[in-house]
């Protein structure tokens, strides 16, 4: 009986697994998203592999590369043969290797962040819409404040008080997604809360359906395409935010590549060595680009607001929480 | 609606008092040694002394949470006889680097932050919700393609990508913009005009995107009502239908991002100081970070989160405005 009913859900809507794949192949810009997703990701995989067949490796210093006033000699920052796209001005370590490299940063914080935040998010979502009552008053009013936070001040400031010690990717992980779950929770909340009043959850608790059965078998399902929606939105944000730490000073430390360190250290060189510039910014762009493209592409395929009356909650609440995440980190 | 006003003012204020909790508990407490980090880089002996005695250390942590709170509103000294310093309401802590109270250091840079996010917010304002209209209304066609393609591009752009570039391009190849700097309006408005343009421009460009995208979004789904076929039914101007009815639906969580953006950028546009070099509140809090300042990141951390819960509190108010159901929910 269960089953039936929820069989009947997914294939009313159209997102099962397949149509969605089928509509984003259909998608030519979610699709060309997506392929450079995957190029991306292989290559943070493969960096080591990579930067082999050039003989590179994102540490070595080239000193014979650079001129007297430290600026790399030849064209386009000094590509060539060895050095595919130049080398870093003052140290002439490779650049080709320093953007391979500074993928597996970017990607890295990145995806595990959103993880961070989206589990949570769905955790605390979930539970505050589905029991209600006071613990979803306090759930909301902790959402409110964490919307207060000066979020990008507060990230900068934490790390001039955490010791050392503590191993930095491992803080920012943790701090940026401290502040996106609420994104989340919010949308989830409000999904659930819509959900929760329909038949299909009324029948299973009269089957005798424990709360936990309730929540992951029947409401969870109906709120995953949110939540693939969600976080492929997250990724190019959380992306970002690393990004824009590194690049303010206060992110991933050297000698670890990272694409948002190589763009703040290309400020002194932007008119002396352009190159410098444009192939780390240009992977940031790239990537959340396609991740954006690809999020684009999923929310059509997937999109709530064709689905009555939850629409409404999930619409507002993604419009202002998902411009939440991004805020002070784009300033 | 005096109601309504009160509501939200107390719920602001708790707002604040929390987010001030955690924030002082954040940072006074967790650190093993505040004063050593409030004393700032470099730290002399004699200012760690002071800072010492000034943050009364014997007295319990509530205590000294109490007094940092009457500091906000009444002003505080710090230690006692010749040596004290006075620091008058709004008292955000006192800064023994800096040898200034962090609301001086606040109020001397906020001009600077001011006109960047001021003068950026009005045209991306303009420019999303303008694009985003007019996407709408043409809706399928090249136009729309165009506008959102441009937007998607502004959307994933980092806003120092596209400030370098705007430099390299304007200031360093084609020469007709300064390259970065802020000369204050008082002394030379013109100076003060064209050293904002590019910041103006590149926050606009990254923000009005998403301006432009959400505007569509609602437009879209608000020209689709049934109260806009009422409106064309009455035999109203089409501008009519499309401003007064169409328009005015659709910019309701337009102006609540609209708030919480100005509200954030005003709290420091740090990334777009750094790229323009300008000596902003953003500046300021890096300085802070860099030199360990802990008076200063604290007393910047509650004041920026203060200018976001307000901006909330004047969307609420605009929302009465925009939408009349709201007060007669309340």
């Amino acid at each position: 009986m269960t089953t039936t009913l929820e069989a009947e859900e997914v294939s009313g809507r159209k997102t099962g697994f397949r149509q969605v794949v089928a509509h984003v192949r259909a998608d030519r810009w979610a699709s060309a998203s997506a392929i450079v997703i995957i190029v991306f990701a292989v290559a943070a995989l493969f960096a080591p592999v990579l930067t082999l067949i050039t003989g590179q490796n994102p540490y070595t210093y080239h000193l014979n590369a650079l001129n007297d006033s430290g600026a790399p000699v030849g064209f386009g920052g000094g590509i060539s043969a060895t050095h595919w796209f130049g080398v870093e001005p003052l140290t002439g370590r490779d650049l080709f290797s320093i953007v391979l490299y500074g993928a597996r940063t970017s990607l890295g914080v990145g995806i595990s962040a959103t993880i961070l935040a989206v589990a949570v998010g769905v955790l605390v979502g979930l539970t505050a819409g589905f029991i209600g009552g006071w613990y979803d008053r306090i759930v909301s009013r902790v959402i409110d404040v964490m919307f207060g936070f000066p979020s990008l001040v507060f990230m900068i400031s934490l790390t001039a008080i955490v010791a050392a010690t503590f191993p930095r990717p491992v803080l920012i992980v943790l701090v940026i997604g401290f502040f996106g779950w609420p994104a989340v929770a919010r949308v989830v909340r409000g999904q659930t809360l819509s959900l929760r009043e329909r038949n299909f959850v009324t029948a299973s608790t009269a089957m005798g359906a424990g709360s936990w059965h309730v929540l992951i078998r029947q409401l969870l399902p109906n709120v995953s395409a949110t939540i693939i929606v969600y976080t492929t939105i997250l990724i190019p944000s959380m992306i970002g935010i690393e990004a824009a730490l590194s690049f303010l000073g206060v992110g991933v430390p050297p000698p670890t590549p990272s694409w948002g360190r190589s763009i703040g250290d290309a400020i002194a060189w932007v008119q002396t060595d352009p190159f410098y510039l444009v192939f780390p910014g240009g992977a940031l762009f790239l990537i959340t680009l396609a991740f954006n493209g690809l999020g684009d592409g999923l929310r059509d395929a997937l999109d709530p607001r064709s689905r009555g009356s939850r629409a409404r909650t999930s619409r507002t609440g993604r419009s202002r929480s998902s411009r939440a995440r991004m805020r002070g980190a784009r300033s | 609606m005096v109601r309504f006003i009160a509501y939200r003012l107390l719920g602001m204020l708790i707002v604040l008092l929390v987010i001030a909790a955690i924030t002082y508990i954040v940072f006074y407490l967790l650190p093993t040694n505040p004063a050593r980090l409030s004393c700032g880089k470099p730290c002399t002996p004699e200012n760690l002394q002071r800072v010492k005695e000034f943050m009364g250390y014997d007295s319990p942590w509530y205590a000294q949470f109490w007094d940092f709170l009457r500091g906000i509103v009444f002003g505080r000294t710090y230690g006692s006889g010749a040596d004290a310093i006075v620091c008058p309401g709004p008292c955000f802590g006192y800064s023994f680097r800096l040898n200034d109270t962090v609301t001086n250091l606040i109020l001397t840079r906020f001009p600077v932050t001011a006109s960047i996010a001021v003068g950026a917010a009005v045209v991306w304002l303009l420019f999303g919700v303008a694009g985003g209209v007019i996407a709408a209304l043409k809706r399928g066609t090249a136009i729309d393609r165009g506008v959102m393609g441009v937007a998607i591009a502004g959307v994933s752009a980092p806003s120092y990508l596209v400030g370098l570039l705007a430099i390299l391009l304007f200031g360093f190849t084609l020469g007709w913009l300064p390259t970065g700097g802020y000369v204050p309006f008082t002394q030379n408005p013109l100076e003060w005009f064209t050293h904002l343009i590019l910041p103006w421009c590149t926050l606009a460009f990254i923000s009005g995107a998403i301006y432009a995208r959400l505007t569509r979004g609602q437009m879209i789904e608000a020209m689709g009502e049934d109260y806009i076929r009422t409106a064309r039914a009455k035999g109203l101007r089409e501008s009519t239908v499309v401003f007064r009815h169409g328009l005015r639906n659709a910019l309701i969580p337009v102006v609540t991002i609209f708030g919480l953006d100005l509200g954030a950028l005003l709290g420091g546009a740090v990334i777009s100081e750094k790229i323009f070099s300008m000596q902003g509140l953003g500046a300021l809090l890096l300085d802070a970070v860099a030199s360990l300042d802990l008076p200063v990141v604290v007393g910047f951390t509650i004041f920026s989160a203060f200018l976001i819960v307000f901006a909330n509190f004047v969307v609420d108010l605009i929302y009465g405005v925009l939408d009349p159901r709201v007060k007669v929910r309340t």
